[in-house]
């Protein structure tokens, strides 16, 4: 048995009393260590497939199991770096970090947590960013201080949901050479959701397209056989790149193509909408005729080349 | 250029307003039979009062200043209790579903009663008039910050929400690490709104129940025939009320700009 399996799962979103089904028959099996890219349209269900590993939503048929055991929340074993920057704004550099680890190795001494956290800072090469909040760095920092949170919870699995794609060009190269450097390091078995092939194929031992939804299902792993550390400049050369990046191309545009009509009216949809806040229609009475909405003081977002 | 055109708009033009206003008060003061006294008389009526703000000549004669105060310690105390009750009351609102359909009606019915209506219930309540004071202000002034502190919470992003579920956070951190800082913001504006209603009930309990304040005061001189300090009254507890409004404004930009 793998190290995660997700077995026939199913899921849709219900709202209204109707159900929207976003992913169908997802079968996939990771194993220890293992770095598996999924590339994607956007709207397919790459997040939603990411919070059902994550346990954020449970699945409405099939099983997510980790090391045999059934997954049924979430847990810091299963780090999550989010596609929207979600560090707590007003909390430091430091803090944000702190925060996991204060939780995690709750036993520890205030010294051992300082001194685990500062690692962690450091790996990311954020020291000197350590007393800034979120609004005083560019998006690539904010992205590691994310990557630097999930890790220092010691997880057992890594999952990046899109963590690069609100990144400029060579923040975005910066950061892949990070994320390669660090699964070198630990060999921690990672989950990467993307929506550029280039990058999938750079960073994973295998690449997964996922169909385009509703009703997304994957289609067939590509493993990628290039030796590492791949040298993103030479590996444009390299055959089974190019071939790689052809098959999982020709299988996404393959899909794209039936499914054309439903990509436009799809990308309309927001996914931003907080499921558990949606408190269907106001009664007469409500206070809340609003609705839910996202504050904009939290949604500034900078992205920022680094150099 | 431009630092001429701040002072057009923020000296010449508010001066010219005021101008204005006063020109209109003294044209109507003038006027036969009409008792309002005029902007001159009001001022060498009220001289002693503004010039020696704090002075205590008696218990009914005191600088507008000490009334002043009078009324702001007042205030203080029912607008804290209508923070301690609100912010709590907003929490629940917006935290649970069911607790915010069984009180949405309630509350929407309770809001819009004037200070007035409650001011004898308090007093009924109570028996004495400080207490029953502080209830008009409590329930008349709570509302902004209960409103506001429930929307907060239904803005807080899932994403902020979900870094707490997956780090485990206990109900209690989940509380005070995540959803109070991220509701900040909504909780004062509506401590803002509610400091200015707070202070707009307090001028009314005091002419109700007597209670010495600016707005005992007002009601006092009205009874004694003496217009000009009325007039001084109104003037005093508008630019409290503004120095009010734009102190919270500092603080709450403050919590606006993480
Ligand atoms: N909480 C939700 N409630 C209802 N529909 C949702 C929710 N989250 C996502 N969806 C819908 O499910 C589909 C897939 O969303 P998502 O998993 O976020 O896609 P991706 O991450 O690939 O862009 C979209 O059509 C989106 O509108
Ligand atoms: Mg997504």
């Amino acid at each position: 048995m793998a190290f995660l399996e997700l077995k026939h799962v199913s899921k849709g979103y219900r709202s209204n009393g109707t159900l929207t089904p976003v992913l169908r028959d997802i079968d996939l099996s990771i194993e220890q260590g293992e770095f598996v890219a999924i590339v994607g349209y956007s709207g397919s269900g790459k997040t939603t497939l990411i919070s059902l590993i994550a346990g954020l939503i449970r699945p409405d048929i099939g099983s997510v199991t980790l090391d045999g055991a059934e997954i049924r929340g979430p847990s810091p074993e299963r780090g999550i770096v989010f596609q929207n920057y979600s560090l707590l704004p007003w909390l430091t550099t430091y803090e944000n970090v702190y925060l996991a680890v204060d939780q995690v190795f709750r036993n520890w001494s205030a010294a051992q947590k300082r001194a685990h956290t500062e690692k962690y800072i450091e790996m990311v090469n954020l020291l000197p960013a350590r007393e800034k909040r979120p609004a005083e760095l560019s998006g690539g920092m904010r992205q590691r201080v994310a990557v630097a949170r999930a890790l220092a919870a010691d997880p057992r699995i890594l999952l990046l949901d899109e963590p690069l794609s609100a990144l400029d060009a060579l923040t975005r190269a910066t950061l892949q050479g990070e994320i390669a450097k660090i699964w070198d390091q630990d060999k921690k078995t990672m989950v990467l959701i993307t929506n550029d092939v280039d990058e999938g194929i750079l960073l994973s031992d295998r690449i997964i397209p996922l169909t385009h939804g509703p009703d997304a299902t994957l289609g067939p792993a590509v493993p990628v056989e290039i030796p590492r550390p791949r040298d993103r400049k030479a590996i444009n050369h390299d055959p089974h790149f190019k071939q790689t990046r052809h098959q999982v191309m020709d299988f996404l545009l393959g899909v794209g193509v039936k499914h054309r009509k439903t990509v436009t009216r799809k990308l309309h949809l927001p996914d931003i909408e907080p499921e558990d806040l949606s408190y269907g229609k106001p009664s007469p009475f409500s206070l809340f005729r609003r609705g839910p909405l996202r504050s904009k003081e939290f949604k500034k977002e900078r992205v920022e080349t680094e150099t | 250029m431009s630092k001429n055109r701040v002072n057009i708009d923020w000296l010449v033009l508010p001066m010219l307003g005021a101008l204005g206003v006063i020109g209109i008060w003294t044209l109507w003061s003038s006027m036969p039979g009409t008792n309002l006294p005029s902007p001159l008389k009001t001022w060498e009526v009220s001289k002693l009062y503004v010039v020696e703000p704090f002075e205590k000549r008696g218990e009914l004669d005191q600088g507008i200043l000490r009334f002043t105060w009078y009324s702001l310690v007042l205030v203080a105390k029912g607008y804290a209790l209508a923070i301690l009750i609100g912010t709590p009351l907003g929490f629940l609102l917006g935290l649970s579903k069911m607790f915010a359909k069984s009180f949405d009606p309630i509350i929407q019915v309770l809001r819009p009663v004037s200070p007035l209506a409650w001011l004898p219930l308090g007093l009924v309540l109570f028996e004495r008039s400080e207490p029953a004071a502080l209830f008009t202000i409590a329930v008349c002034a709570m509302w902004p910050t209960v409103l506001n502190t429930a929307v907060g919470v239904r803005s807080v992003p899932q994403d902020y929400i979900n870094v707490a579920r997956v780090l485990k956070l206990s109900r209690v951190k989940t509380l005070f690490k995540v959803l109070i800082p991220a509701t900040m913001p909504y909780m004062f504006t509506g401590f803002r709104l509610s400091l200015g209603i707070a202070w707009l009930v307090i001028v009314a309990a005091e002419m109700l129940t007597g209670v010495p304040g600016v707005g005992g005061f007002l009601w006092q001189e009205y009874n004694s025939l003496i217009y000009e300090h009325i007039i001084l009254c109104i003037l005093t507890i508008g630019l409290v009320g503004f120095v009010l409004d734009r102190l919270m404004s500092l603080v709450e930009a403050r919590f606006k700009s993480i």
